[in-house]
């Protein structure tokens, strides 16, 4: 049974430090095993580095991919007739795109995982749904980009999807009016992309004046915020003005990459990101790549137990962050606290929702 | 004359899929034909919950990974085949 499916049972904060120490060393000892064996690439990586596979080392001494690389070559561990869903990165005309290739076990596991984290925020019953986004990111079923993926993967721990946008992302009011009328009573779960939410749902909703009635409800968001920093919208803003319009709703970020789709790091009630016992988080000095304490800023490394078709165990991001702690957030849930300050200088735009353009 | 369960059932599979009847069998399973992929799945999800009245949890949601697991699930929920 491997690592995944055992921690399936248990609660998806659960793990101690010292129990995730003893884990991660001998999960990342496997996957990193696992990746050199069967990817010629990460082989040649490894051996440029040289990083011997075949001993145990400590968590912090596991290479990590820089994310650019999955734009670069195509990485996968398995033969390509084993891929069942390709997932790419949304990017624009003209930008390269990561490719990510999963099997039916890592695809599962991804389906599993996201919807144990979620239902620690939402309880086990699945809320009616209503996805802040157009039905038509979802057209080409065999190229997911990470904007389809995850309104597919979270539409699993919701039910009656509503879109409440049109074809042209133009808020459809009709559709979200009968959405409302049809669950009036029932706590309702919103899902979307940051910057889309913000663009065409709360700036539609203030240019219309319209409230919804939506007490209750937990909305769930996440992908690249470059462009709402560009407008000074910072994670309390956007809170703030959400609540605005649509009541005493509980709003909750995530931050998660396609590399590591399933394993997100969802914010927690204090404010505070949160690894799970599938994720980890290291903080990197940018100009040593050592391993930062608490409180200081450097480049986010991320962690995740689920890749098994390709190298994305370890993954340098372009993120600059900050350790909050370990199993000490207030809110009770273990695991180590981050927070996100954003986006090195001078890389590509490559967060899901950044990248979205109107057409 | 009212459906039989199994019918119900295996018209669900049909609506979901868009595929004839001589493709429900024991073959039939998650990413075996191009029609049960994420997307469809919950297509699939939907017209068995609409179809028999119920609603699924999540954990069930995943694990209905093929034609014959449904059955096993949808006993769960008191529907006999």
């Amino acid at each position: 049974m491997s690592a995944v499916d055992e921690l399936l049972s248990a609660a998806p904060f659960s793990l101690s430090k010292d129990e995730k120490s003893e884990l991660y060393a001998k999960s990342l000892f496997e996957l990193t095993k696992n990746s050199y064996d069967n990817c010629d690439y990460y082989k040649r990586i490894l051996q440029i580095l040289n990083f011997y596979p075949n001993v145990s080392h400590k968590k912090e001494d596991y290479p990590f991919l820089p994310v650019r690389l999955f734009k670069d070559f195509n990485l996968l561990n398995v033969p390509h007739e084993e891929i069942v869903k390709t997932m790419t990165s949304s990017g624009t005309t003209g930008q390269k795109v990561s490719k990510i290739y999963l099997d039916r076990t890592t695809s599962t596991n991804q389906t599993k995982v996201l919807a144990k984290i979620c239902s620690e925020f939402l309880g086990s019953q699945r809320r009616p749904m209503l996805i802040i986004d157009s039905k038509s990111a979802l057209k080409d079923r065999n190229m997911f980009s990470a904007r389809g993926a995850g309104i597919i993967g979270f539409s699993m721990v919701g039910r009656g999807a509503t879109y409440a946008l049109d074809e042209e992302m133009n808020l459809d009011l009709d559709s979200v009016n009968a959405f409302l009328a049809k669950y009036p009573n029932e706590p309702v779960l919103l899902f979307g992309f940051t910057s889309i939410i913000w663009e065409h749902f709360f700036k539609a909703l203030e240019r219309l004046d319209v409230k919804l009635p939506l007490d209750g409800a937990v909305l769930i968001h996440g992908g690249g915020w470059k462009k709402l920093i560009d407008q000074q919208v910072d994670n309390e803003t956007f809170k703030k003005s959400l609540i605005s319009r649509c009541g005493n709703i509980t709003v909750l970020n995530y931050y998660g990459m396609v590399e590591q789709t399933g394993s997100i790091f969802m914010e927690c009630e204090c404010g505070r990101l949160h690894a799970s016992n599938y994720s980890d988080v290291i903080i990197r000095n940018p100009d040593d790549f050592s391993a930062c304490g608490v409180e200081e800023r450097g480049l986010v490394q991320l962690i995740s137990l689920l890749p098994e078709s390709y190298p994305g165990h370890s993954i340098l991001t372009e993120d600059i962050g900050e350790l909050t702690g370990e199993d000490d957030c207030p809110c009770g849930r273990r695991g180590k606290t981050f927070i996100i300050h954003g986006r090195i200088k001078n890389t590509e735009l490559r967060g899901c929702s950044d990248t979205y353009e109107k057409r | 004359m009212s459906l039989s369960n199994l019918e119900k059932y295996n018209n669900a599979f049909q609506e979901a899929f868009g595929i004839d009847e001589s493709k429900l069998n024991a073959d039939l399973k998650y990413q075996s034909i191009p029609e049960w992929d994420s997307v469809g799945h919950m297509s699939l999800i939907a017209e068995l919950e609409d179809t028999f009245d119920i609603m699924m949890e999540t954990d069930d949601i995943i694990d209905l990974s093929s034609y014959e697991k449904g059955r096993e699930i949808l006993a769960k929920y008191g529907m006999e085949f």
